[in-house]
């Protein structure tokens, strides 16, 4: 059953269940995820979404789902997919359905949603001990608005309202160890750059009941200031600067599914995005380079 | 048939309500004057009374969440709140009323904060107004029970589709006894029926996507069209729903509720339990020998407008007494009631606007009998006066004490430090 059928990158799927010509952003990292996801998954999913650049998926009369999808508000997806989860189950108990009738509740919301105005719902769905998986898309910041600051925008990052040459002031909020505080039967950060660790995850996920996490670093090119062919490149660089630790807690411990062997600089990171510009020109900002480098450093200096 | 009379509080008969309509889920989360309700139901549950989940939600936000995606996944569900939960939840209570999945959520009316207080006036329900829910509001114990069975009947008929709101006053009605005939429970499963949630679900075998985004105004208007027909399809649908009612349990309601209005010159116009004390100021001026009678809405969304119209034709004079404060502008039952008799010739001519009831605050009979006075005084002479806010000479010294105690203590503090 832990078996994964996920041995090597020919084992993914070769067909995508999502369906094409939704008007995300061209190279979105999100979207590239989230079909990687959904492949696994499948269609007996109900997805609950909370408002976000991911809205605009189903805008009637299409959706690229063959499953089902509910919108519900920014602050209260998990509460949709309580009540969702909760009716299918009284459906099922009561025979008023059949167990091939029932689905799986999916929640998908952006960092805006999961890191801040939706993370109290999401905090007591794991109270009640909700059987769902949450699926948050991070492009570290209010994207669908034009990328403002949100608490998931990262030190030093320009965005439409942190324009001054020292970027965002705050830092960015460790989601992956709040949720993980909860205890909930399993928390996972992913990336569409690395689809067969997303895989691996998604179908660890899938097999298990309680509440489940996905953060899957979302690249934007439009927020972050790349070419959209370079989505996975910068992807790519997240993972091997170890800006983006590939990890999941389970079983009450936290097990490091990626660990870069030789980290490159993150600096090499930080070039590869409009965002980071002005820490290089008009002129370089070593401070703050070092700054974020260290804090990268420091946090792998305890990963054994 | 068997039914039961019961002493019960208003919460207690929306409690008894929910069970007798075979609720199968409850979203709940407490605040006062609305809790005895959800730990009612709770105990039943706990101790098998009942054959329901409920579930306490973080906040009525998420509440109202999980009470719209519950009803649009096709299983019958009820909850209930008050004043500050139902603004905080209000994003979602205009959100669900779209999704067009049916439940019925009770209020127990309660003032709204600034200042924060605790007992009731209509200004919580009445932020609800355009939301596209449906409302019925009660008068007694015996009616909010009522109300709950025909607000699943009405929220879940195909040409309606919308979600209920049963509002009940808070304290006055709440947690005030009466006695209540509760129906026998077959004739109650029987009159409410199975839900047929027909295409509202969510099945593996008919994936389905539900409260899409629109682009555009034109498809944008014509959903919020639909809601808004949908809504006065539940004019007709209330009628046929409490005829039924009626032959099965002899309670007659109509859309709206009339007192010794026939030949009357004068009328009250008031919805709620204080419509109760309006009634027994009827009474006392038609002894006096005053042709005056009340007219009281129970539904209130949809607006029964050709019914008031008719029931107030050829009178003289109207007193609305709005337990609710729109501000900058006045009562809020006062205009609609103005924009639905405007331009119609037998319409009374004679429209006055008072507020009454804000927080709890009682209306004594005599200030009835002032309003009727000013009303036909304004009547004989044709002359509308400027909206009155009832508050007695007496209130305002009292305030006036509690100001004085309030100066006395800031010196003194002041003169400490």
């Amino acid at each position: 059953m832990n078996e994964t059928r996920f041995k090597r990158i020919k084992d993914l799927p070769s067909t995508h269940l999502l369906g094409t010509g939704t008007p995300m952003c061209a190279g979105c990292g999100g979207l590239q995820a989230i079909n990687d996801i959904y492949d696994v998954l499948g269609e007996k999913t109900v997805f609950i979404n909370a408002a976000g650049c991911m809205t605009l998926l189903s805008i009637y009369p299409f959706t690229p789902f063959r499953g089902s999808w509910l919108y519900t508000a920014m602050a209260s997806a998990p509460a949709g997919a309580q009540g969702v989860r909760d009716a299918l189950d009284i459906l099922l108990e009561k025979k008023k359905i059949t167990p091939d009738e029932n689905l799986t509740t999916v929640v998908l919301t952006g960092d805006g949603s999961a890191y801040g105005m939706g993370l109290s719902a999401t905090s007591a769905a794991i109270d009640r001990n909700l059987d769902f998986l949450y699926i948050c898309y991070d492009n570290e910041g209010y994207g669908n608005t034009g990328q403002q600051s949100s608490s998931a925008t990262p030190h030093g990052a320009r965005t439409s309202t942190s324009t001054g040459s020292l970027g965002y002031p705050g830092f960015k909020k460790d989601l992956f160890a709040i949720w993980a505080a909860h205890k909930p039967a399993y928390v996972a950060t992913v990336i569409g750059a690395e689809p067969l660790d997303l895989a691996r995850k998604i179908e660890k996920a899938a097999r298990m009941t309680g509440p489940r996490f996905i953060i899957s670093l979302a690249p934007c090119p439009t927020g972050w200031g790349f070419d959209p062919k370079d989505t996975s490149y910068v992807g790519n660089l997240a993972v091997k600067s170890g800006v983006w630790p590939l990890k999941e807690y389970i079983d009450g411990k936290v097990v490091h599914t990626k660990t870069p062997a030789i980290r490159v600089p993150v600096e090499d990171y930080l070039l590869s995005q409009g965002r980071f510009s002005h820490l290089f020109e008009p002129t370089r900002n070593d401070g703050l380079i070092n700054e974020i480098q260290n804090k990268v450093d420091a946090y792998w200096a305890d990963i054994t | 048939m068997t039914s039961e009379r019961k002493l019960l509080t208003g919460n207690g008969a929306a409690a008894w309500g929910a069970r007798l309509a075979g609720a199968d889920y409850i979203p709940a989360f407490p605040i006062t004057p609305q809790t005895e309700i959800i730990e009612t139901l709770s105990r039943w549950i706990d101790h098998g009374d009942m054959a329901a989940k409920l579930v306490i939600l973080e906040s009525e936000h998420s509440m109202i969440t999980a009470a719209g995606a519950a009803a649009s996944t096709g299983v019958r569900t009820f909850t209930a709140t008050s004043s500050q939960g139902l603004l905080y939840g209000m994003e979602m209570i205009y959100t669900v009323a779209g999704w067009r999945a049916p439940f019925v959520l009770v209020n127990v009316s309660r003032a709204l904060a600034s200042p924060v207080t605790l007992e009731p006036d209509h200004n919580d329900v009445l932020a609800a107004r355009d939301s596209g829910f449906l409302q019925i509001h009660c008068a007694t114990c015996q009616e909010v029970l009522d109300a709950t069975l025909i607000a699943y009947r009405l929220g879940e008929d195909p040409r309606v589709r919308l979600p209920v709101i049963v509002n009940e006053d808070g304290f006055y009605l709440s947690f005030t006894r009466e006695p209540v005939t509760l129906p026998d429970s077959n004739a109650a499963k029987e009159f409410v029926g199975e839900f047929d949630a027909g295409n509202i679900q969510f099945r593996a075998s008919s994936p389905t996507s539900q409260a899409v985004a629109v682009l555009g105004g034109s498809p944008y208007s014509y959903f919020r069209y639909e809601n808004h027909l949908a809504a006065e399809n539940a004019l007709t649908v209330f009628d046929e729903i409490c005829t039924e009612f009626a032959q099965r349990f002899d309670r007659h309601y109509d859309a709206i509720e009339s007192y010794q209005l026939e030949d009357a010159d004068y009328a009250f116009f008031m919805m709620g339990c204080f419509a109760t004390k309006a009634k027994a100021a009827v009474d006392s001026l038609r002894e006096a020998g005053w042709r005056i009678g009340l007219l009281q809405p129970r539904l209130l969304r949809p607006y029964p407008a050709e019914k008031i119209r008719q029931a107030l034709a050829g009178k003289k004079g109207v007193a609305v007494i709005d337990q609710n404060l729109s501000m900058g502008k006045g009562g809020i039952l006062h205009s609609e009631l103005a924009s639905i008799l405007y331009g119609h010739l037998d319409a009374p001519s004679i429209l006055c606007s008072f507020i009454g009831g804000l927080g709890g605050r009682d209306i004594a009979p005599e200030e009835f009998f002032e309003i009727a006075k000013l009303l036909k005084q304004a009547a004989d002479i044709g002359i509308t006066p400027a909206p009155r806010l009832i508050y007695t000479a007496d209130e305002l010294r009292q305030i006036r004490k509690l100001q004085a105690i309030a100066q006395v203590e800031r010196t003194e503090l002041n003169n400490k430090s």
